[in-house]
Parts: structure tokens; C-alpha cells; sequence
């Protein structure tokens, strides 16, 4: 059973929501649509459910085109945002309503209920309803219900948005195992990378109506291929640096300037020899792959440290070149004092170099 | 020093009594209206007002048996027609109100027409002019149409009155809904009626209720076109009692009151009924979920 987009576009009036994306969910895979709100995500989920009719394209599921197929002869799951428990049913009722359109025998019924409520552990709450429930069981049952009836195939709306932090890993978890057992196509959308990058086997990232970069999640993270993931995916930010190639050797050592005066030599992919001295290019490296020093060196610039933001275990401080603000992140043991001077390092193999067209000219 | 601050949730004896005094000052006319209904034509009529009496149920009496002028004969008046008449009237009109503009409402709220929000202006077009600028051409097609005088006509009148008002209110309460529940429910295997009558209607029950009633408080007391719609059949009970006012005899103030107190009843029945739910409807939506 797989999940296949094919050139599918969704316009509402003169706005095109998604623009005409290809995509294919393999079977007992599960795939992160990620990107910022408006991106489009929630549209093309909505478009596999059968919520929203392509006004383009073809979604075909297990081989066979859905298009025109309503919601609830797709055999799709789904698990909304807002739970979109019945407010009027009780748990044990919200989980048995997707049974009946099976026409499953009374007895059959309340066996899948029960099944269902032990895996989830919702027994002590089976007579409630929604009104009664806290955050996380609501999330729950909204989990249960979904996945009751053995559909094709999940989809998942922002799933772990309305959690609070603790409440959030714990389900992030609590649904990881539970897709890993189901091992059935699964698509989730969500605005939040730390969820997209713990629960997916490959990330689909989303931006205005397009998918920039479909990979898994370490090489969405190590590996972006343009400006937009490199700076979407990660926290803190990738640092970006607008600067001018001005020379290099041929081979893996290139010197730029950074906008601003100060000029660095660092080593990097050979395809640089690419780009012409005098070629505008952007340069990312990640807040933890930035290293300090006293000494000046010639493989960072010069800083000062504006402030430090301790988080625990790292350290998080916002350095300054007078015109940029790079992030630096490092272990909480290394002392750094506010105002102080300090020299960044760029170590080999960790800067990304994006060209004017913001796609990524270092690939590995 | 530091203001005095009042404890949130606790208003005082002070705010009460207040509140008791607007409350009285707002609920005194119809505190008449019910006392004078117990008194005797010569307590009513008395200056200064008498506050104590010896109440009767002679008023109520006479609101269904009155002595006869020219016989002298207790007969029966017409008043229990008339008051199965509004009963009837207002019930069956708002009633039909509601559905049509439950229906009307959902589709407004879920499959907006293209320019949508003229259709919706335009229907509340209707309610904008006064009622009684439009009652000589509606008269008169109900002359043309033999609408007049039958409870039909008066039925459909108060039914389009009522639907533009229905459709509004109860389209506001849609469009509170989480809309995701109704996509759950299609994901979940339920046809669009299922959706509709399983999973919205419930949803909305309190604002229906408020709807009702408010229709209902408007219907109830409508005197002008039921004045001049409405045959000797289908009179209402507006209708009577402004012809009781032309009596023989001057004002029977009594007999009047009688016929208001007991004209209070069944509205006042409904709304206590329906009285949680109408605070939940009238809110509705004010707070999120």
C-alpha cells in the first residue's frame, strides 16, 4: 500500500495553495509535510482525505486514482488538529462511530473498543465525554479513533500541536510506537522540525505551495539543498552570511569576504571551482559547528560576544561582527563573558555554500 | 494607600439590593397587570391605587363566560378560540421559521453561494422597514390570494417574517462550530445528512432554543397584521383584547388584565423551560472552547 501525489495543485481563486507537488508515501512509511503556516501542507493532506477536490493532478492510493472518490470510501484515516472528538458521544462511542459504517456485528464492535482502549489506556475514560477529558487523552482518543477501523492508510493534522511540552514527548513517543506497529503509509503534517525530525522516515519540506526538499530527516538536517530548508530546519538557526568569493585555489580551499570587510579562508567542496572570484554567495554553517577561539585565525572572522543565553547542558551566545549576528552554541563548561572579543572558526566540511539562486553548491 | 480591591466572584449586599430595586422598577407594570387582574372593577379603577385587596377570579371567569347585556345570560366568549388561535399560530410559524432557516443557515454557512453575504443582506432587506409600510400591498395579495383570514395566511406571513432573523442568528451558530468534527465525521464513513442532523444540529441545540423563543416573544405580540389578516376565526388574542376595549360600558380594566396575565402564561412557561438553554444559546460563541 503506498501513497502517490502526481502534479497535484489545489487553487482557491486566483491563489494557488499547492503547486502541482509530486510526492510517494511507501508502504509502512511515515512521511513529515513540514513548513511554515500557509505553506500548503494541511491542503494536501486534506486533498489524500478527500476534505478538499485537486483542482489538479491525481492522488492515487495503493495504485488506484481517488481523486473522485468521497472521504469515506478512501479508506484514510485521519487525526485532526482539534481532535474533532464528537462532542456529543462518549469515548467508548467516538471509538466505535467509524465501526458502524462498516456494518460490523454488535459484539465485533465493542472487541475493537476494547482492544483499542488498551493499547491507549483509555479505559478509566470510556464513559466519558470530550468536555470531561484533559488535553492528552483527547489526543488519545483522537489517535484511537483513527486508527480503530485498519485504514489504508494515517494522516495526521499538526497531532502533537495543543500539547504542552512534556505532554508532547511523551505522545510523540506514544504515537511513534504506535505507527511503527501499524506499519501502514502514514503522512503527518506539522509546523514543528523537532517533531517532523523524531517521527518521520522522510521529511517533505514545504514552502508556498512547493516541496523544496524530500529526504530523511539527517539529511534534511546535514545535507539542505537550498537557502530555505537550511534556514527552516534546526535550532537554533543556521547562521547565514551574505559574502563575496574572492578567491580560490582550484581545489578545497576558497577565500571569501564577508559583507561587512572581514575575509576568511576556509576549506571546502571542490565544486567551488565552479563559481567565478566575485561570485555572491551565502554562507551557513550551524550554530553547534561554529567554533571559538582566542586566537585570531584565518578560517573564521572576528567577534564579539553581544549576550549569552545559558540553556542547561549548552550555552547559546549571539556574537556580533558589527553587522551580523551569528548564533554559537556550546557546551555550558566554556566560560564566555559578554563583550568579550572572540575569534570564530569555520572547521572544514561543516559551512554550506549556497549561490545567488539559493540552492546549495556543496553536496556532500 | 492602596485601593480596596473587591474579591472576584463576590458582588455584596449593597450591588444586590440595587439590582433588586432596577429589578423591581423594571418588573412593576406587569406586577400590576397581574394584581389588578384580581381586583374588583371598583379596585381597579380606585385613586389613590389600592396595593391590598380582596382578590376575586370573577375577571378570569368573565374572560370566558360574560353575562349578556340584552339577556342577562352567562355566555360564552370566543376567548379559548382565540387562544388556541396564537398558541397555534405562533407555535406552527416559528416553528417552520426554524427549520427553514436551520436549513437555510447550514447551507449559508457550509456552501457559500458566490457573493454570499448579498443573499444574507439581502434577506434581512425585509426586516429593515417598518411592518407597516409594506401592509397595504401584502393586504391586498392577500385579498387577490383568498389568504386572508385563514390560518395559512397568517401562518406563512409570521413563517417569512420570522426566517430572516431564523437564518442570521442560527448562521452565526454554525459558523461557530469546529468544522473539523463534520470532516471527521466524512472521514468516519457518515453521509452529509448524518453530519447534519447527528453531528451539527446537537452541537447548536441552545442556540436553536434561543432562536425559538425570541421568534416566538416577536410572533406572540404581534398585533398589526394579525389586526387586519385575521378573520373572526383565526383571531388571535392581541386581537381581542383591543376589541374588549370598545366595550359597551367603558374599559373593563379588570377583565383586560385578566386576559394578559393569562396571555403571560404560556410564553412565560417556555422560556423558564427553556431557560439554561437560552443563556447558553445568547452566549454562544462569546467564549471560545
Amino acid at each position: 500500500m503506498t501513497i502517490e501525489l502526481k502534479k497535484l495543485t489545489k487553487r482557491f481563486g486566483a491563489l494557488t495553495a499547492v503547486d502541482a507537488i509530486d510526492l510517494a508515501v511507501g508502504d509502512g512509511e511515515v512521511l513529515c509535510l513540514l513548513g511554515p503556516s500557509g505553506c500548503g501542507k494541511t491542503t494536501t493532506l486534506r486533498m489524500v482525505a478527500g476534505l478538499e477536490y485537486a483542482t489538479e493532478g491525481e492522488v492515487i492510493l495503493g495504485g488506484k486514482r481517488v481523486n473522485d472518490l468521497a472521504p469515506r470510501d478512501r479508506n484514510v484515516a485521519m487525526s485532526f488538529q482539534f481532535y474533532a472528538l464528537y462532542p456529543s458521544l462518549t469515548v467508548a462511542e467516538n471509538l466505535a462511530f467509524p465501526l458502524h459504517a462498516d456494518s460490523l456485528g454488535k459484539s465485533e464492535i465493542e472487541a475493537r473498543v476494547k482492544q483499542i482502549s488498551d493499547t491507549l489506556q483509555l479505559n478509566d475514560i470510556l464513559n466519558r465525554t470530550p468536555g470531561q477529558l484533559a488535553e492528552g487523552e483527547k489526543q488519545r482518543v483522537a489517535v484511537g479513533r483513527s486508527i480503530i477501523r485498519d485504514p489504508q492508510c494515517f494522516l495526521f493534522d499538526e497531532p502533537l500541536s495543543r500539547l504542552d511540552v512534556q505532554l508532547r514527548e511523551e505522545m510523540r513517543g506514544e504515537i511513534k510506537a504506535v505507527l511503527q506497529g501499524l506499519s501502514k503509509p502514514t503522512v503527518i503534517v506539522t509546523h514543528d522540525q523537532l517533531e517532523a525530525l523524531t517521527m518521520a522516515d522522510r521529511i517533505a519540506v514545504m514552502r508556498d505551495g512547493r516541496i523544496e526538499q524530500v529526504d530523511t530527516p539527517h539529511n534534511v538536517f546535514t545535507s539542505p539543498t537550498n537557502l530555505f530548508v537550511a534556514g527552516f530546519i534546526g535550532t537554533p538557526q543556521m547562521n547565514l552570511l551574505p559574502a563575496t568569493l574572492t578567491g580560490s585555489d582550484g581545489g578545497g580551499k576558497a577565500e571569501f569576504t564577508i559583507d561587512g570587510g572581514q575575509s576568511m579562508t576556509i576549506e571546502i567542496d571542490p565544486r567551488i571551482g565552479e563559481l567565478q572570484p566575485g561570485a555572491r554567495v551565502t554562507l551557513g554553517i550551524r550554530p553547534r559547528n561554529l567554533e571559538i577561539s582566542s586566537d585570531p585565525a584565518e578560517d573564521g572572522i572576528s567577534t564579539k560576544i553581544d549576550i549569552v543565553e545559558p540553556m542547561g547542558a549548552e550555552t547559546l551566545a549571539h556574537l556580533s561582527d558589527g553587522r551580523h549576528d551569528l548564533r554559537l552554541v556550546t557546551d555550558w563548561r566554556v566560560p564566555l563573558t559578554e563583550g568579550a572579543q572572540v575569534h570564530t572558526r569555520f572547521p572544514p566540511g561543516a559551512t554550506h555554500i549556497f549561490t545567488e539562486n539559493e540552492q546549495v553548491l556543496r553536496t556532500t | 494607600m492602596a485601593r480596596k480591591y473587591r474579591e472576584i466572584g463576590k458582588a455584596g449586599w449593597g450591588y444586590t439590593a440595587i439590582t433588586s430595586v432596577v429589578g423591581f422598577v423594571y418588573f412593576f407594570p406587569v406586577l400590576w397587570i397581574i394584581l389588578t387582574a384580581f381586583k374588583t372593577r371598583t379596585d381597579a379603577l380606585a385613586v389613590p391605587p389600592k396595593l391590598f385587596f380582596t382578590p376575586t377570579l370573577d375577571n378570569f371567569q368573565s374572560v370566558f363566560f360574560r353575562a349578556s347585556i340584552t339577556t342577562g345570560t352567562s355566555q360564552a366568549t370566543d376567548m379559548g378560540l382565540y387562544f388556541f388561535n396564537s398558541i397555534f399560530i405562533a407555535f406552527t410559524s416559528v416553528g417552520l421559521a426554524l427549520i427553514v432557516g436551520t436549513l437555510a443557515a447550514y447551507a449559508f454557512s457550509r456552501y457559500p453561494l458566490r457573493g454570499n453575504d448579498t443573499y444574507l443582506f439581502i434577506i434581512l432587506t425585509t426586516r429593515m422597514m417598518p411592518p407597516i409600510v409594506v401592509i397595504i400591498p401584502i393586504f391586498l395579495m392577500f385579498r387577490l390570494s383568498g389568504l386572508a383570514g385563514s390560518y395559512w395566511g397568517i401562518i406563512l406571513l409570521y413563517t417569512a417574517f420570522n426566517i430572516p432573523f431564523s437564518v442570521w442568528l442560527v448562521k452565526s451558530f454554525f459558523d461557530e462550530l469546529n468544522p473539523e468534527i463534520e470532516d471527521a465525521a466524512r472521514m468516519d464513513g457518515a453521509s452529509e445528512r448524518r453530519v447534519f442532523f447527528r453531528f451539527c444540529i446537537p452541537q447548536i441545540l441552545a442556540g436553536l432554543s434561543a432562536t425559538f423563543v425570541f421568534g416566538l416573544i416577536l410572533t406572540w405580540n404581534e398585533f398589526l397584521f394579525a389586526l387586519l389578516l385575521t378573520g373572526v376565526e383565526t383571531r388571535t388574542v392581541p386581537v381581542a383584547m383591543a376589541r374588549t376595549l370598545g366595550g359597551e360600558v367603558g374599559v373593563d380594566y379588570g377583565l383586560l388584565a385578566a386576559i394578559v396575565t393569562l396571555f403571560l402564561i404560556p410564553i412565560f412557561f417556555v422560556t423558564f423551560l427553556l431557560q439554561n438553554q437560552l443563556l447558553r444559546g445568547v452566549t454562544f460563541g462569546t467564549v471560545k472552547k
